[in-house]
């Protein structure tokens, strides 16, 4: 996992050919590793599968129809359009609420404890209820996903806003700056970098929200095929599954954090190319 | 000189935890001639920082401050102002940090932005330019807050220990700038700093201020010739002046903590 993410880094910083050579050999001693066990040892098949039955199952996934329901694209549309979707919704309100609450201290007041509170509750635990309220289809998925991903944009928003440097803040009053200038020119830019921290985190939630989402009940996502796959015993399948949300979520991140690198060039972790 | 800083009987008061007040500066009077270069020389915390901002309009005071015959009420768009640190914004690039004030107060871009590419080149930064803040040296940076001071042409420069942050040869050569811009611009100046040699370098008069509650000790007029060089710190009136504002702020030859 850690050797894969760090590949495409490759084609952008150019620094890590040596390390990710190693990673990649690691990875094949690894899966040959694996293969010669479950042959050796005789694991039974619907216990671990062997990496060979896993890429066969990869491959006949890939190999179906866009609309087939035992191919991977149409699982994949659903599961990522409703991680994508909760994580606009989610982290965009995040945003929005903490951006509100860090312009007054009135608000900060009234709000955190709230908000405080509900933080420390474990949203996945909400998920059957959100099934009851919203059914089975896209809209509980979705709702899950924007509660996963609504707070760690609220709390960095915050944390942002209350990074500005005071020093900047009175070079701007000495220059009688209005309060809508002090916002644009000064505290949204400053709080950017701790909002897109959070949105690389909440790009990995979104993910982890919507699969917990299709366990609790529904009919197309990647997280169903799983649930479908594991009452057949179909191991290779799930494991190819297992590929494939990895492969998305790596994907997600890694546009996350090209897209941060690029608005928020100034930070020390835009500038290092190692710092995933 | 007429004067264009005015200040009278200023003092500020703060209040502590335990319901006392604290007396940060009591009394403190002087003026500062139009176009005339005075320095505020004191140990750490004697208030001289907070006396360069009650100047700037940036925090209440008791007494009376006026520029230009005008009582000071607030922040003003005739004074440019130069932080201990560059303060500069690290997603603007040195002209867009420089045209900063300009976008602020509404004024005409096209107009300054030619008058910041000028004063970059005189302070050696025509390459820096499309730079960020995050590629310059602590000196360039500091040069670069001092454009930005001057960009928007105010009458008054107050600068708040500029150099404190520096190396030693970076502040020589910014000390010997700055004197040079502020014989072109004409420009007043107040000048906080805790180097005595800072002041003495760079003044027509030094106020020398002691600590807690912060009080003018004496004023001197610095009677060496301009244009000033490096080697003006070697000559005996300089070594004078510093031996008798030392003996102002009660501090001896032993003892350190001052320069």
């Amino acid at each position: 996992m850690k050797g894969m993410a760090k590949g495409p880094d490759r084609w952008w910083g150019g620094l890590l050919k040596a390390e990710w050579l190693y990673s990649l050999g690691l990875f094949v001693i690894l899966m040959g590793a694996w293969e010669l066990l479950v042959r050796y040892l005789e694991v039974p098949f619907y216990l671990v599968p062997a990496p060979s039955g896993v890429l066969v199952a990869l491959k006949e996934g890939f190999s179906e129809g866009l609309t087939s329901r035992v191919g991977f694209y149409l699982h994949t549309y659903y599961t990522l359009g409703e991680a994508l979707a909760g994580f606009v919704i989610g982290s965009g309100s995040g945003i929005i609420l903490g951006t509100l609450i860090a312009q007054s201290r009135f608000l900060g007041k009234v709000f955190v404890p709230y908000l405080v509170a509900f933080q420390s509750l474990p949203k996945v635990a909400l998920a059957p209820l959100l099934v009851v309220w919203f059914g089975v289809g896209m809209t509980s998925k979705i709702v899950i996903v924007a509660m996963l991903t609504f707070f760690p944009l609220l709390v960095n928003s915050i944390a942002g806003f209350e990074s500005v440097d005071r020093d900047v803040l009175e070079m701007m009053r000495s220059l009688r700056a209005t309060r809508w200038q002090m916002f644009v020119k000064v505290r949204f830019p400053s709080a950017l970098p701790f909002i897109f921290a959070g949105l690389s985190m909440a790009i990995v939630y979104s993910l982890i929200g919507a699969i917990v989402g299709e366990f609790i009940g529904g009919r197309y996502g990647l997280g169903i095929m799983i649930t479908q796959m594991s009452s057949t015993m179909d191991m290779e399948g799930i494991f190819s599954v297992f590929v494939v949300l990895s492969l998305i979520g790596i994907a997600l991140y890694l546009i996350m954090r090209s897209i941060e690198r690029r608005v928020v060039f100034w930070t020390s972790r835009s500038r290092d190319v190692i710092g995933l | 000189m007429p004067p264009f800083i005015e200040l009278r009987k200023v003092t500020k008061t703060y209040p502590t935890l335990q319901q006392e007040t604290l007396l940060a500066l009591q009394d403190i009077s002087f003026e500062v001639g139009q176009g005339e270069f005075v320095s505020v020389v004191g140990a750490s915390g004697c208030g001289k920082t907070t006396l360069l901002k009650i100047v700037a309009g940036l925090i209440p005071y008791e007494g009376e401050v006026r520029i230009g015959g005008e009582p000071v009420k607030g922040p003003r768009q005739d004074i440019g102002f130069v932080f201990q640190q560059p303060v500069l914004l690290p997603w603007r690039t040195v002209l867009e940090n420089v045209l900063l004030p300009i976008e602020v107060m509404g004024l005409e871009r096209s107009h300054y932005e030619k008058r910041a590419r000028d004063i970059l080149q005189t302070v050696g930064l025509a390459e820096f330019v499309d730079k960020y803040p995050f590629e310059l040296s602590g000196g360039m940076q500091q040069r670069v807050s001092i454009t930005r001071a001057l960009v928007y042409e105010p009458d008054v420069l107050l600068m708040d220990e500029p150099f404190g942050a520096l190396d030693a040869m970076t502040r020589e050569a910014l000390n010997l700038e700055l004197l040079r811009i502020w014989r072109e611009s004409q420009k007043t100046v107040l000048f906080v700093t805790h180097s005595i040699s800072e002041a003495i370098f760079l003044s027509d008069r030094v106020v020398a201020l002691t600590p807690r509650p912060g009080k003018i000790a004496d004023t001197l007029t610095v009677n060496l010739p301009r244009p000033r060089r490096l080697e003006t710190i070697q000559t005996q009136e300089f070594g004078r002046l510093a031996k008798h504002i030392r003996s102002l702020l009660g501090i001896g030859e032993e003892a350190g903590g001052i320069e």
